[in-house]
């Protein structure tokens, strides 16, 4: 399952990461390692980019690029 | 970045949101200079201040970054000058890394980095006052695992800690930094692909240990990194070309060897450097991730403000608000300039003795700086707005919730506030462009913004819809002026919309698209920061459009006022025969589909120093009495004109029309791509600019009035 899958206030276990290597090392610099733990906090509107909590901050990602993001809940 | 030789620097490096620009202002006061990066309008600041004992040093605030990969622009900019630095030109005596104490482990990433150069550095713990209760390090143990001088507790919007931060800063000067070895463990794999690069860099650059195992990692984990080297030079001497060569072949051959084996090499760098900062974190007792389940304030606020329906009406209400104090707020203040430009000339006038020198100070360069000074309340106002937004956290919501619909037409969320801040004018708007990290959508939202009708249209807009269109109402309750007036702000809009939507599919630049950001905690504004910021940047306004303008009115003026003729009376011949009036005649054929005369010509012409010159312009034709309300003679006297062949109303509702729409698309305003041509960095995309808005200008204007004469109007 990927983070697009992730049910808004939910959260879940980063596994792995697949597709575009420019996004990927971006998410790891702002410390999205396999192993951590991310909220799923909500979707903006017109069905728009989600909204993350990791780590003590708020992150933002389209959902295209959050399906490159697998998880375990 | 030249400083005298005695005085130390202290450079501050933070992520953005950190409250870097906050220490700064605490520690330097309002003593700060701005000026750009060499080619790119990033703001470079430099303030003065003093250490508790009065020792004075230079404090440079380099631009928010999340780590020293060059990515984007303001990355690119902190990587360079860390590359400089230890090339040796002109180093910091010590780096002041900022951490936001509610954000530990992502802020700390980046002091790992800092920590490997080799100058001393001094972690600034900023914002303990929000969670003074809760956390409990061993400052002086994490300090020695990272590897650094000092860990200064601190709050700037409290303003206490800042004394320790500065003993902090004077102590670790000059202290030498011990030959350290990389604190990350590599394992065997890793470390004899690495080992190869190491070496050459070590032998070539004289990289200490730790920062020569930092910098293979970086290089193998980030192409982007050696292309830094090219643009490097150490004492004028650039790094060698053949060098380069092999430490890019060397740089492969480390990149395949951990491709066999399995290993990521793009994300290791991240990933090893996080592992091991965790793994401190953990045995100073910090867990880095117990707390996501917790619903903070700003969450709490989002349940509102990003909320999928009360979300946008909010922006909207908010937008709504801004406008409106933009347009009422700065009638006031435009008054006082404008009461104050004329004040001005009068006074020269009642000095001066009458002759050229006099008419080139107040005709050309006291009208043509007023003419811009006039919008500085508005721009003023505007950057207040945007500045608040953009401190309180607000600006990152707005390109969540927008950046679908910005997506749907080839624009990025980052672009609704620069296009907004084009309503009040383009330049301050294609200077925030740069918050967009992809290179793409920022182009295009540049190449678009300046068809957002900015207020130096309304002038224009407001002579011709007074004069021509009529009052009536339509469906018996919309004004037929206010219509046509909203009309045109929509045209503008909507076909800046739909050429992003055009240009996205042709224009083929590299830079992949991504939105990656943070949504920082709500936070109050600091006064006196978002004051000093509105201040820096209306003053970099009147200096990048100040001096344009400036010589375009001069030269206007030459041309409008050249060959003086005697002619008892008036002006109106003076202008006919000069080269201005000559210049509208030559055009006359080529603006007369349009529906223009050779008056309008000249209009056209001295409008493309400042697009409201149009009005003072055509005011200068008629030789109107300036006692009286310019607009409203310049109206009456407009409506009167007659053609000279055929006797009927020179200018119809059609003609205004017209013109009203070739305003609306026209490349007029040189000083919009002055600033293009900054932030471009190539005179290519302001002169494509120039050619589709004045093509599209003038098919448009040819599209209303002939089709508007083949209905039969005008």
């Amino acid at each position: 399952m990927t983070l697009y899958d992730l049910i808004d206030g939910e959260i879940a276990t980063v596994k792995s990461f697949t597709g575009n290597m420019e996004l990927q090392s971006r998410l790891v610099e702002m410390g999205i390692l396999p192993g951590i733990r991310i909220r799923r906090i909500k979707t903006a509107p017109m069905n728009g980019p989600i909204e993350l909590k990791v780590r003590d901050y708020h992150l933002s990602l389209r959902q295209v690029d959050a399906r490159n993001i697998l998880i375990d809940q | 970045m030249r400083t005298a030789a005695k005085t130390p620097w202290v450079a501050l490096v933070g992520n953005p949101n950190s409250g870097k620009t906050a220490i700064f202002n605490v520690l330097t006061g309002l003593n700060q200079k701005v000026s750009n990066y060499p080619g790119v309008t990033v703001e470079k600041k430099i303030g003065k201040a003093r250490f508790t004992d009065g020792d004075q040093f230079d404090l440079l605030d380099l631009p928010g970054t999340y780590s020293l990969t060059p990515e984007s622009m303001d990355e690119r900019i902190v990587t360079e000058q860390v590359l400089n630095w230890i090339h040796g030109d002109n180093s910091p005596s010590v780096i002041v890394s900022v951490v936001d104490a509610t954000n530990l482990s992502r802020n700390f990433y980046l002091t790992t980095q800092l920590a490997d150069i080799g100058i001393p550095v001094v972690v600034a713990l900023n914002m303990m006052d929000l969670v003074i209760d809760k956390l409990e390090i061993n400052l002086e143990k994490f300090a020695k695992d990272l590897g650094v001088a000092a860990i200064v507790p601190m709050s700037a919007t409290e303003k206490w800690g800042q004394n320790k931060l500065l003993s902090a800063i004077q102590t670790s000067i000059g202290v030498k930094n011990h030959e350290n070895p990389f604190p990350i463990f590599l394992n065997d794999d890793i470390s004899s692909a690495l080992d190869p690069l190491q070496d050459i860099i070590k032998r070539e650059f004289g990289y200490g240990d730790r920062f020569s195992t930092a910098q293979a990692l970086r290089l193998i984990t980030r192409h982007s990194t050696l292309e830094i080297y090219n643009e490097l030079t150490t004492n004028g001497i650039s790094v060698d070309n053949s060098f380069l060569e092999s430490l890019e072949y060397k740089r492969q051959n480390a990149v395949d060897i951990l491709e066999d084996l399995g290993i990521k090499h793009r994300i290791m760098e991240a990933t090893l450097r996080y592992e091991w900062l965790d793994s401190v974190l953990r045995t100073t007792k910090i867990n880095i991730d117990p707390q996501i389940a917790e619903t903070n304030y700003s969450e709490k606020l989002d349940g509102l403000l990003t909320h999928k329906f009360a979300g946008p009406a909010i922006f909207v209400l908010l937008l709504y608000f801004i406008f409106q104090s933009i347009f009422t707020w700065a009638i006031i203040p435009m008054d006082w300039i404008d009461g104050g430009v004329s004040w001005i000339g009068s006074q020269i006038l009642n000095i001066m003795p009458a002759g050229m020198l006099r008419d080139l100070l107040v005709e050309g360069v006291i009208a043509g700086v007023g003419a811009i000074l006039i919008f500085l309340p508005q721009i003023l106002i505007l950057m207040f707005f945007m500045t608040l937004l953009e401190d309180t956290g607000y600006m990152a919501r707005v390109a969540f919730m927008m950046d679908r619909f910005m997506t749907i037409i080839g624009l990025h969320g980052r672009s609704v506030l620069p296009l907004m801040s084009g309503y009040a004018c383009a330049i301050p708007g294609i200077m925030s462009t740069r918050t967009i990290d992809s290179w793409k959508e920022r182009l295009i939202t540049i190449l678009i913004l300046p068809l957002m009708s900015c207020s130096a249209r309304l002038p224009v807009y407001a002579l011709m819809i007074g004069a021509f269109i009529p009052t009536a109402n339509v469906f018996g309750f919309i004004n037929l002026q206010g219509l046509t007036l909203v009309m045109m702000y929509f045209l503008g809009t909507a076909t800046a919309f739909l050429l992003a939507k055009v240009f996205s599919i042709f224009i083929k630049v590299e830079g992949k698209s991504s939105f990656v950001m943070e949504l920082p905690p709500y936070r109050t504004p600091l006064w006196r920061s978002v004051f000093s910021q509105v201040l820096n940047r209306g003053k970099l306004f009147v200096v990048n459009a100040g001096k344009i303008i400036m010589a375009i009115s001069i030269v206007l003026w030459f041309l409008a006022s050249f060959p003086k003729v005697d002619n008892p009376n008036g002006n109106e011949n003076s202008i006919h025969n000069s080269y201005a009036g000559k210049i509208g005649r030559t055009i006359e054929p080529v603006i007369e589909p349009l529906g223009f005369d050779w008056k309008l010509g000249i209009g056209l012409i001295t409008s493309f120093a400042a697009r409201e010159v149009l009005v003072s312009t055509m005011a200068t034709i008629y030789n109107v009495e300036s006692d009286g309300d310019d607009v409203i003679q310049l109206k009456d006297a407009m409506k009167s004109d007659r053609n000279p062949k055929t006797g009927e109303p020179l200018y119809t509702p059609l003609v205004a029309l017209s013109l009203i729409v070739f305003f609306v698309f026209a490349a007029q305003c040189m000083a919009t791509f002055a600033i293009v041509r900054n932030e471009t960095n190539t005179w290519k995309w302001p002169l494509f600019m120039i050619v589709y808005m004045n093509v599209l200008a003038y098919s448009a204007s040819f599209l209303v009035y002939q089709g508007g004469l083949l209905l039969g109007f005008g």
